[in-house]
């Protein structure tokens, strides 16, 4: 095992995520990562799918990693958390550690979702982090079934009989909670203080917790690096990203979205993923559509 | 020593028990359900100590075993066929992170068509994964194999998993009496697990890194140079399973009758027993036949096979399996052992069996038969001449 372990140098970092990884400039799940480390405390251990956040921090020989970490592949975070949880069980040490199970958006909801149903299941102990940046962004920016509507990827691209994504954005979160888990919530990047707050409720809470953290990738949504937080927030402003909480399979508190309404065009135009919808005057139909998204979701969760 | 009538599922079950395994993880497929069954069942009512999870896939058994094994747990799983398929990708990286997880595959056919019988080709197709594979004769060696494989896989110079493999329904589903291994003898011959490196925040490792062109092919030459040192550790466990408990089914090859032998058959798992009965016929009748079990198929023991079977004339290699478009795949690497040597012996070999095609007497005799009389050769043996043509 000498071969495939290293440690972090502590002294070096003062976050549990230390600085120095290989994220792209604005990178919204480095933030993002660093922000659920940082409520969460150091006794954990964490596991993540294959993607940007294993590439970005733990290129060998070195890591990003001040807390113990595992990576093994691209659909098993949530099994191989459950492993670990049961393995801390049998061993008679759950009171070391908490575990905390990451991935993707394309790790959670597509290619891992059967084992993060088996995990959320069976009840396990884990805190599920979802990092949704809303396409395969390791892999060059593929569509995901997290990938918005109208949204341009590498694999949905517009023409001349295409807006980009033809779907609507798998509804995660209820996924999530039709198991019967205690708690849902969904975060922003925008909101730090919310995603640690929440990251510190879901781990005072004993069995299966899933968070998802929208998390923009400014090369993926072709948005200025700079503006991270901007778009972020606007998604959450628009609607078009819900922010809540869901205890028991109730939704237990919500953000609201700003009075007068954010139209979502203020959302859509800082990013080249969807200046496709601006070029033609049939695009405004389309994000007539996109509005009509918005609008179901402050209807839905009651976020005016 | 008691022996017990019992089935070889349930015999697996019980032995892996006594090893005391802390995690065990699997998803049902015929024929390996008794195996899981009975280690529920010994979880239900407080027979072991271990966490037994109920997943939604082999591909998540493999992973919890995974995750386990990483934590510092002694972890098992048990699949076959289609499940040992969904499993490889796991099987690739838990071998990769030099974790000693030790499964069970049942051996089964693999599908189109599907088939739920016996052959090798599920676990042969495994062969280049960093796996260790042994492969038991009967039920007994089934059974004892699997303290011995705990023993091997977790040995600190090897910490690579170890998979045993029986054959489904003719190993698994039938009785045989067993000398089952008592909780104080497992005690006695493994040591609880003590890796040296784990997760815990205690000392915060990254396991799982993306390693580049600059350090990978480091991790595939650390692994075979690791299975390598691995034929002396399963011969030595093998001997100090004898030891203690005064039965030795080989180390990494066994032999019968090979020693003054003209012809020998070479093969892996339960057809060693009906090859047994043939050599013995055929020995009171005056002909110098004999047969060579390949215990060990990874790491390949190529020095002990060539020692065995150095002086022999002709080679009969029997597998249930196939490597489609080149013909058998353990006869290539008998033939392998020769390559260079002084003298080559003339090698045939036999696919049987696929699909749990029955292989009687009649089969062996004339794998015999063919063997003395073709040049190098393979061909199927057993073919249902109305299915394919008559010709």
């Amino acid at each position: 095992m000498s071969t495939t372990t290293l440690t972090a140098p502590k002294e070096q970092s003062c976050t549990l995520l230390a600085s120095g990884h290989t994220a792209c400039t604005g990178c919204g799940e480095a933030l993002a990562a660093k922000l659920v480390l940082g409520a969460a405390g150091s006794d954990i251990i964490v596991t993540d799918a294959t993607g940007c956040l294993e590439v970005f921090t733990t290129r060998f020989p070195q890591s990003s990693w001040e807390v113990p970490f595992i990576h093994s592949l691209f659909e098993n975070s949530a099994a191989v958390a459950s492993g670990v949880e049961v393995a801390l069980k049998a061993l008679g040490r759950q009171n070391e550690a908490k575990v905390i199970a990451q991935g993707g958006d394309g790790g959670t909801a597509d290619i891992g979702l059967q084992a993060l149903s088996g995990m959320l299941e069976r009840g396990h102990d884990i805190l599920y982090v979802c990092y949704d940046n809303e396409a395969y962004m390791n892999t060059g920016v593929q569509r995901s079934g997290l990938t918005p509507f109208d949204c341009m990827t590498t694999t949905s691209p517009c023409g001349e009989l295409s807006w980009g994504n033809k779907h609507n954005k798998k509804d995660m979160p209820s996924i999530a909670a039709a198991h019967g888990i205690p708690y849902v919530a969904t975060a922003s990047v925008a909101f730090p203080k919310d995603i640690e707050n929440k990251v510190k409720k879901a781990l005072s809470i004993t069995g299966p917790k899933y968070m998802q953290i929208h998390s923009p990738c400014p090369l993926g949504w072709r948005s200025n690096p700079q503006l991270t937080i901007k778009v972020a927030k606007l998604a959450v402003q628009t609607g078009l990203y819900p922010i809540f909480e869901m205890e028991n399979g109730k939704v237990t508190k919500v953000r609201k979205v700003t009075t007068p309404k954010t139209p979502v065009e203020e959302y859509l135009k800082i990013q080249g993923r969807f200046a496709h919808l601006f070029k033609s005057p049939k695009g405004k139909e389309e994000i007539q559509k996109i509005q009509e998204i918005a609008d179901r979701n402050v209807e839905k969760y009651g976020l005016a | 020593m008691s022996t017990t009538f019992i089935e070889g599922s349930i015999a697996v079950a019980k032995t892996v028990g006594v090893c005391r395994p802390h995690v065990i993880s699997a998803y049902p497929i015929t024929p390996q359900t008794h195996i899981v069954e009975h280690l529920s069942e010994l979880v239900a009512d407080g027979e072991i100590k271990a966490e037994y999870v109920n997943v939604e896939s082999e591909h998540s058994a493999a992973s919890v075993v995974l995750g386990s094994s990483a934590t510092g747990a002694r972890t098992y799983t048990a699949t076959t066929s289609q499940g040992f398929l969904l499993m490889i990708e796991v099987l690739f990286n838990i071998a990769g992170m030099r974790l000693p997880v030790v499964m069970t595959c049942v051996n089964r056919a693999v599908s189109a068509p599907i088939n739920i019988w016996n052959d090798q080709q599920d676990s042969l197709t495994a062969r280049d994964s960093g796996w260790i594979q042994l492969y038991a004769e009967d039920n007994q060696e089934a059974s004892d194999m699997h303290l011995q494989a705990f023993k091997i896989a977790e040995n600190k110079d090897i910490m690579l998993p170890v998979m045993v493999c029986m054959d489904g329904f003719v190993l698994t589903h039938s009785f045989d009496p067993v000398e089952l291994i008592s909780q104080e003898q497992a005690d006695k011959f493994l040591p609880p697990f003590k890796p040296e490196y784990y997760l815990t925040p205690k000392n915060p490792l990254t396991l799982g890194t993306m390693v580049g062109p600059d350090g990978y092919m480091e991790t595939r030459y650390f692994i075979e140079k690791t299975m390598h040192a691995s034929l002396q550790v399963i011969s030595d466990v093998a001997a100090d399973f004898h030891n203690q408990f005064g039965r030795f089914q080989g180390g990494l090859i066994d032999t019968y009758k090979v020693e003054d032998a003209t012809l020998v058959l070479v093969a892996m798992g339960s057809i060693i027993g009906t090859i047994k009965d043939i050599v013995d016929e055929l020995r009171a009748k005056g002909q110098k036949v004999g047969v060579l079990k390949v215990r060990s198929y990874r790491p390949f023991p190529k020095d002990e096979i060539y020692k065995a079977l150095s002086h022999v004339k002709e080679i009969g290699v029997v597998e249930k399996a196939v490597s489609l478009g080149y013909g058998g795949i353990l006869v290539n690497e008998i033939k392998s052992v020769f390559y260079g040597k002084p003298k080559t012996p003339k090698i045939n070999g036999f696919i049987l069996g696929l699909g749990g095609r029955d292989i009687t007497a009649d089969t062996i005799h004339q794998v015999i038969k063919e063997t003395v009389k073709a040049a190098s050769e393979e061909k199927f043996v057993g073919l249902n001449e109305a299915l394919i043509g008559g010709k």
